[in-house]
């Protein structure tokens, strides 16, 4: 009679685990690993930093009231009184920056948690029904409002609401939240038909359940990612709309109305215009610089190449 | 009576692309069979014979496009939402890749205990094979569900022949073969009677994949469990079976004991199927 070896080797197999366990770097180490290995994201880190913190205490660090008009020292130039200069009405541009800050941070991080909220329902719901659902949202929704220009959008809902600050941020928000629902719907697509889902819908969890605790968990990565760039992008709407005057109304220190307002100085008194440019430049870069280290860091063959 | 009765059992993949020819692709073609409660059905077949899909529709994974599936006396296909999160208790699946079936993102207590947080049950107090789980009472606090959770968790890594250590870390920090103890874990915590072992081995080593079959043999002894064993090698089919079930395109060929089915096979395709396998003989 044959024997076959391979019912000897079942028999002879004793049934122990080994511990082979392969311990992983533990979170801060590979985070200052990272940072080393890619500096722009500290500089975008520190930044974003200053900026915030400008948001948060602008009256404890802005030396001058920023709204306080002073006309014998208008269109002064940056000098140790004023280090930025002073407006066309005396105002002093570093508090206003500072100030600046606070509509910048403000309407970008609403922005991007209003579109990110509105695209990750929406697009969870596209990808995980698929089907009817997903023909509706997808072809006839997303492809409707992606077949607009955002920023037109944008305008046309503030010109027709009027302007304001919160005005402003749902006109970007409905500009903004189409790009994350199609990334949404995308990861989760390919989430979905992963073997732990199946293992989940085996065990009876509802849809909710898979969908909160097994999906979502998995495809967040790309979504940060997308929303620290969003970040900037929102900034830089931000600014756009408060300088053609569909933003956040006179009074209030936006970077946008900022620019706006030196447009007419640019030649006589370009600190006008460079300061505000430059803050607006410098938080753009910023959250680009750190949506990029996100990506790089977040996507496990970049860091296993990098040495994390 | 049988525990789980498979009636003309039929899946239609609908028609696209030039090869379907319009009538959709035969996945499961008027399949009938029966397990038997404390039996291994072994199932055999090569690649895309549709075992793979056979014991999903027996899971109701995938919607079958017609026939029942009688599980324990209930319909198993027409069941309720609520029905169908009962039945879900009493049967279980152990997945082929043991890389893709457990959530890279939860730590293996939460893996192993998530079905009982899913049917609201508290932990076992005591030896799990012994003990059923009991509803949990509205007012146990959660500290103590908690314990209990952790305590559950602890029998089910020693019932799997892993460390209570294993709680703590993450699927990634493990090799293959104790992956799959995680998975077996999860499909145990639940005291399932009926489990669809869906190639559990076929991506293991030879030597960490005989552990695992005898895993499953040890357990099948101390949880009286029914398995439906899918595979598409014979050495590990015959070993662990009572009765095979050979698949071709679809449809079952031939079923019948183990020793029938190994040493007197009647089809022709059983017969291949038996040459195909790479054997070595060993003298006697």
């Amino acid at each position: 009679m044959k024997t076959i070896a391979g019912i000897i080797l079942l028999v002879a197999a004793p049934a122990t685990s080994n511990p082979m366990i392969v311990e992983a770097p533990s979170t801060w180490r590979s985070l200052s690993r990272a940072a080393r290995f890619n500096p722009l994201a500290s500089v975008g880190i520190v930044f974003i930093a200053i900026f915030v913190a400008f948001a948060l205490l602008a009256p404890w660090i802005a030396p001058y009231d920023p709204a306080f008009i002073d006309l014998p020292h208008r269109l002064a130039p940056p000098s140790t009184h004023h280090w930025f200069g002073t407006d066309e009405l005396g105002r002093d541009i570093l508090s206003r920056i500072i100030f600046g800050a606070r509509i910048s941070m403000l309407v970008g991080a609403s922005v991007v948690t209003g579109s990110l909220l509105i695209g990750l329902l929406i697009g969870s719901l596209a990808g995980y029904y698929g089907g009817r659902v997903d023909r509706f949202v997808n072809v006839i929704l997303m492809n409707a409002f992606l077949s607009f220009p955002g920023f037109l959008l944008a305008i046309a809902f503030v010109a027709f609401v009027g302007p304001g600050i919160f005005n402003l941020i749902l006109a970007l928000v409905i500009g903004g939240w189409v790009g994350y629902a199609r990334l949404v719907r995308a990861q989760v697509l390919a989430v979905r038909e992963r073997e732990f889902v199946e293992a989940a819908r085996a065990l009876g969890a509802s849809d909710l359940r898979i969908l909160v605790r097994h999906i979502l968990p998995n495809m967040i990565q790309p979504v940060i990612v997308q929303g620290a760039i969003g970040m900037a992008g929102a900034i830089l709407a931000e600014a756009t709309m408060s300088f053609l005057g569909l933003g956040v109304p006179p009074p209030t220190a936006s970077w946008g109305t900022m620019l706006n307002d030196g447009r007419s100085h640019l030649f006589d008194s370009p600190h006008l215009v460079i300061f505000p440019a430059l803050a607006v430049m410098f938080a753009v870069l910023s959250f680009n610089f750190l949506g990029d280290a996100l990506r790089d860091y977040l996507d496990p063959r970049a860091r296993i190449e990098a040495g994390l | 009576m049988a525990l789980v009765e498979v009636r003309k059992l039929t899946k239609i993949y609908a028609a696209g692309g030039m090869l379907a020819r319009g009538s959709g692709f035969r996945a499961v073609d008027d399949v009938s069979l029966d397990i038997h409660a404390g039996e291994t059905l072994g199932l055999v077949g090569e690649s895309g014979s549709g075992k793979t899909t056979l014991g999903r529709l027996i899971l109701r994974l995938i919607e079958p496009t017609s026939g029942t599936v009688i599980f324990d006396g209930r319909d198993v296909l027409s069941g309720s939402r609520g029905e169908l999160r009962q039945l879900r208790r009493q049967m279980q699946i152990i997945f082929q890749d043991p890389f893709g079936s457990l959530d890279p993102r939860m730590r293996v207590e939460e893996i192993v205990t998530e079905p009982l947080r899913i049917h609201g049950l508290n932990g076992s107090p005591g030896r799990l094979p012994y003990v059923d789980v009991s509803p949990s009472t509205p007012h146990a606090g959660q500290e103590r569900r908690r314990s209990r959770y952790r305590s559950t968790a602890a029998q089910l890594m020693k019932a799997v022949g892993l460390e209570e250590s294993a709680l703590r870390r993450y699927p990634h920090e493990f090799s293959g073969g104790q992956r799959q103890r995680i998975g077996i874990a999860r499909a145990l915590a639940l005291r399932p009677k009926f489990i669809v072992a869906d190639e559990p081995v076929s991506a293991l080593d030879v030597s960490v994949g005989a552990q695992i079959v005898n895993l499953l043999k040890d357990l099948q002894r101390d949880f009286g469990l029914t398995y439906l064993f899918i595979s598409h090698s014979m050495p590990v089919v015959r070993y662990l079976s009572t009765r095979i079930a050979v698949m071709n395109r679809g449809k079952i060929v031939e079923i019948g004991s183990t020793e029938e089915i190994t040493e007197r096979p009647q089809q022709e395709y059983t017969k291949k199927l038996l040459a195909a396998t790479p054997e070595l003989e060993v003298a006697r």
